[in-house]
C-alpha cells in the first residue's frame, strides 16, 4: 500500500493520539505503583481529549465565539464534551487516589506485588488457623 | 520519561506540564474553553491532588526488575490496530466530516436568537445539554462523597480504635 503524502498530512493527528493512549495503557499495565498507574490512566484521558477535539476542528475555523461576523467556527460540540469529561476525570482520579491512600494506611505499601504478598500471607494463616 | 522515572514527585511535576502543554494544543485547536479548563483543573487541582497523596504515602516507586515485554507487545499490537482503525476516519480539518453535519449548525446558529449569548460551547453547556452537566455535578458529588467516606475526614474513630486494637 502507497500512502500518499495527503493521506499522512490528514491522519497525523490520530496516529499522534494513538501512540499516547497506547502509552498511557502501558504504563497502567506494566507498573505496580498505584500512584503510577493513576498517573498512566491520565495520559490516558488527556490522548481521548485531544481526539475529540481534533476531530472538531476545521480548517481555517476559529474559537466557536459569536462576534457577529460570519465566521468558519471550529465543531463546539465536542469541546462540551469535553469539558464534562475532564471535570469527571478529575472526580474520579480523586477517588483513585484516596484508594491508595487507605490501601496505604492497611498495607503499609501501595506496589501491586507486595499487597499481594501481604494478602496471601494472610490467607494461609487463616487457612493455617482453620 | 514518565515510564521510566522512579521518583513520583518528578513524574507528578512531569505530568502536570503535560497537562499545561496539551491546554497550549488546544488553544490552536480553537479549543479555547477546554483549553483554560484544562490548565486550570489537569494541571493545577490534579497536581494537588496527587502531591497530597503522595505526601501521605511517599514519593519512591519501587524498581522495576527486568523488561516487561509482555505489556510492551501488547501495546505495539493495540497501536497498530488503532491506526489501522483511523485509516477510514475524515480527513483533519475536513468541514465536510460528518461530526460537523448533525446538530452543530442548529447550535451555532440557534445560539445567539435563542439563548442570546456569544459563547456557543457556554450555550450548549447549559442550555443545549443542561441535562449532561447535571449528571455531570451529580458525578462530582458522589465523588467527593466517595473520598470523604474513604478517608473518612473527620471523623476521630480512626487513631481510636488502632489503639484499641489488642494486637
Amino acid at each position: 500500500m502507497v500512502m500518499e503524502y495527503n493521506f499522512i498530512l490528514a491522519h497525523y493527528n490520530y496516529w499522534a493520539v494513538m501512540l499516547l493512549m497506547a502509552v498511557g495503557f502501558y504504563v497502567v499495565v506494566s507498573r505496580g505503583n498505584l500512584i503510577k498507574k493513576i498517573v498512566g490512566l491520565n495520559m490516558f484521558q488527556v490522548s481521548v481529549f485531544m481526539l475529540y477535539i481534533s476531530i472538531g476542528k476545521v480548517t481555517d475555523g476559529t474559537a466557536p465565539i459569536l462576534t457577529g461576523k460570519t465566521e468558519v467556527f471550529s465543531n463546539p460540540l465536542p469541546h462540551v464534551l469535553i469539558l464534562t469529561a475532564i471535570v469527571v476525570g478529575v472526580a474520579t482520579t480523586a477517588i483513585g487516589l484516596a484508594l491508595a491512600v487507605r490501601i496505604h494506611e492497611s498495607y503499609g505499601t501501595i506496589e501491586e506485588d507486595e499487597i499481594l504478598v501481604i494478602d496471601r500471607t494472610l490467607e494461609q494463616q487463616d487457612a493455617r488457623a482453620q | 520519561m514518565i515510564i521510566r522515572l522512579r521518583n513520583l514527585f518528578a513524574v507528578v511535576m512531569l505530568s502536570s506540564v503535560f497537562s499545561l502543554l496539551s491546554a497550549g494544543l488546544f488553544v490552536t485547536l480553537d479549543a479555547v474553553d477546554v483549553a483554560f479548563t484544562e490548565a486550570a483543573v489537569g494541571a493545577g487541582i490534579t497536581t494537588v491532588l496527587f502531591l497530597g497523596a503522595l505526601a501521605l504515602t511517599g514519593r519512591l516507586e519501587k524498581p522495576v526488575h527486568g523488561r516487561q515485554y509482555i505489556p510492551l507487545v501488547i501495546m505495539i499490537g493495540l497501536t497498530i490496530m488503532l491506526i489501522y482503525g483511523t485509516m477510514d476516519m475524515p480527513a483533519f480539518g475536513d468541514a465536510n466530516a460528518p461530526a460537523h453535519q448533525y446538530v452543530m449548525p442548529e447550535y451555532i446558529t440557534g445560539t445567539e436568537a435563542q439563548i442570546g449569548i456569544p459563547n456557543v460551547v457556554s450555550a450548549i453547556l447549559a442550555s443545549y445539554r443542561g441535562f449532561d452537566t447535571l449528571g455531570e455535578t451529580g458525578v462530582i458529588f458522589t465523588a467527593g462523597v466517595g473520598v470523604i467516606l474513604l478517608l473518612r475526614v473527620g471523623m476521630p474513630s480512626r487513631k481510636r480504635r488502632k489503639s484499641d486494637d489488642p494486637e
